[in-house]
């Protein structure tokens, strides 16, 4: 039994949220998909970590985890002030920078 | 390998789902979908912690911190269509497609040999093992993991706070302003009137009648109003007379004669009585 598709599964699952990130324009969907991609490296390190039979990449998946919620914290209370001041949870219309 | 061949589809299918849905909440809602087959696949890699702690951080504080900041924003906070960069989404497919084409060649191409499997590592216990790496190997990022999360939780709650520029009004200051707009402008001091109350139909999404037969603005809410699905009080009587004739009421009833706007609730009361 190979884990090989595994593998697989978790480079389709980061490609379907790299397209995410880069199609969506709401800033929670672009945000859910990056926690996309933070699953999918966590099932390559699950996977590597049963071929190789060793804990270390499930202690690398948990430490993964810890910073996916300490971002998602932080990330939605930024949501939340940029939709406070502009109404808008697009990521378009903080452009204020550009000009 | 069963349940990674019934998941896979699934989890697919949903990660897909992502890219195409309009409504954030459904956007979440496959994202939990993602995330639970994902932790079942953890079990079946033999991480038995990682599988809780995906279900209870993950699906249980992640995913529901999104729908609350979902439910904050509004739930018809949709995507729209319109591209600003001219071509994007093509292109932002495109890219993805190559990103794909050559993860999945790569990794395919690799032979990773024989699998170990975990029994040696978690012959103690899987949780065991992981406690006994955390807090040696690992301890030093298992400390910066913790500062993270404190300096996460200070920024969050910074970034959140909203300082209060005046002060609260208190209940006696809302009863004097009351009091002060009633002899300025007229309005009304007292509580709103109640949506209409009807012997057939009794909800929020019906104004109440005044005395002349006109419905009252003042009685159905202005969200309502904004959404255009406030009933019209005088349609609700229309079918009166059928119902009245299927139930064997005498057309001519003469407890409905004198009453012109309240009249659904004059017939239902003779329909009680007859009952």
């Amino acid at each position: 039994m190979s884990l090989t598709p595994y593998i697989v599964l978790s480079a389709i699952l980061f490609t379907i949220g790299a397209v995410g990130v880069l199609t969506r324009r709401n800033a929670l969907v672009v945000f859910m998909c990056v926690e996309l991609m933070l699953n999918a490296c966590n099932l390559a390190l699950v996977t590597f970590a049963k071929q190789h039979g060793n804990l270390d990449g499930q202690v690398a998946a948990f430490f993964v985890m810890v910073v996916a919620a300490a971002e998602v914290v932080v990330g939605l209370a930024i949501i939340m002030t940029i939709f406070r001041t502009r109404r808008s949870a697009s990521v378009d219309d903080a452009s204020l920078l550009k000009y | 390998m069963t349940a990674f061949w019934i998941l896979s589809p699934v989890m697919v299918l949903a990660a897909l789902g992502i890219l195409f849905v309009r409504k954030a909440v459904h956007a979440a809602l496959l994202l939990a979908v993602v995330m639970m087959s994902l932790s079942v696949l953890y079990l079946v890699l033999e991480a038995p912690f990682l599988f809780a702690v995906q279900v209870i951080v993950y699906t249980g504080a992640i995913l529901m911190l999104f729908l609350f900041v979902v439910m904050l924003v509004g739930v018809d906070a949709s995507d729209s269509s319109v591209e600003t960069i001219r071509g994007q989404r093509l292109a932002a497919t495109l890219v993805g497609l190559a990103l794909g084409a050559v993860l999945v060649l790569a990794v395919g191409q690799v032979s990773l040999g024989a699998v170990t499997g975990m029994g040696a590592a978690n012959a103690d216990g899987n949780v065991e093992g992981i406690a006994a790496l955390l807090f040696t190997r690992y301890v030093f990022a298992f400390e910066a993991i913790a500062a993270l999360l404190i300096t996460a939780a200070l920024g969050a709650m910074v970034l959140a706070h909203r300082e209060r520029l005046t002060p609260k009004q208190t209940q006696g200051e809302m009863a004097a302003q009351r009091m002060r707009d009633y002899a300025e402008s007229g309005k009304h001091p007292g509580p709103l009137p109640a949506p209409g109350v009807y012997a057939r139909h009794n909800a929020v999404d019906t104004p109440a009648l005044l005395p002349d037969g006109s419905i009252s603005e003042l009685s159905v809410s202005r969200v309502m109003q904004a959404r255009g699905v406030v009933r019209s009080a005088p349609a609700l009587a229309d079918d009166i007379d059928p119902i009245a004739r299927q139930l064997g009421v005498p057309d001519q009833d003469p407890a409905r004669a004198p009453e012109t706007s309240g009249k659904s609730g004059a017939v239902t009361d003779t329909e009680e009585d007859r009952a």
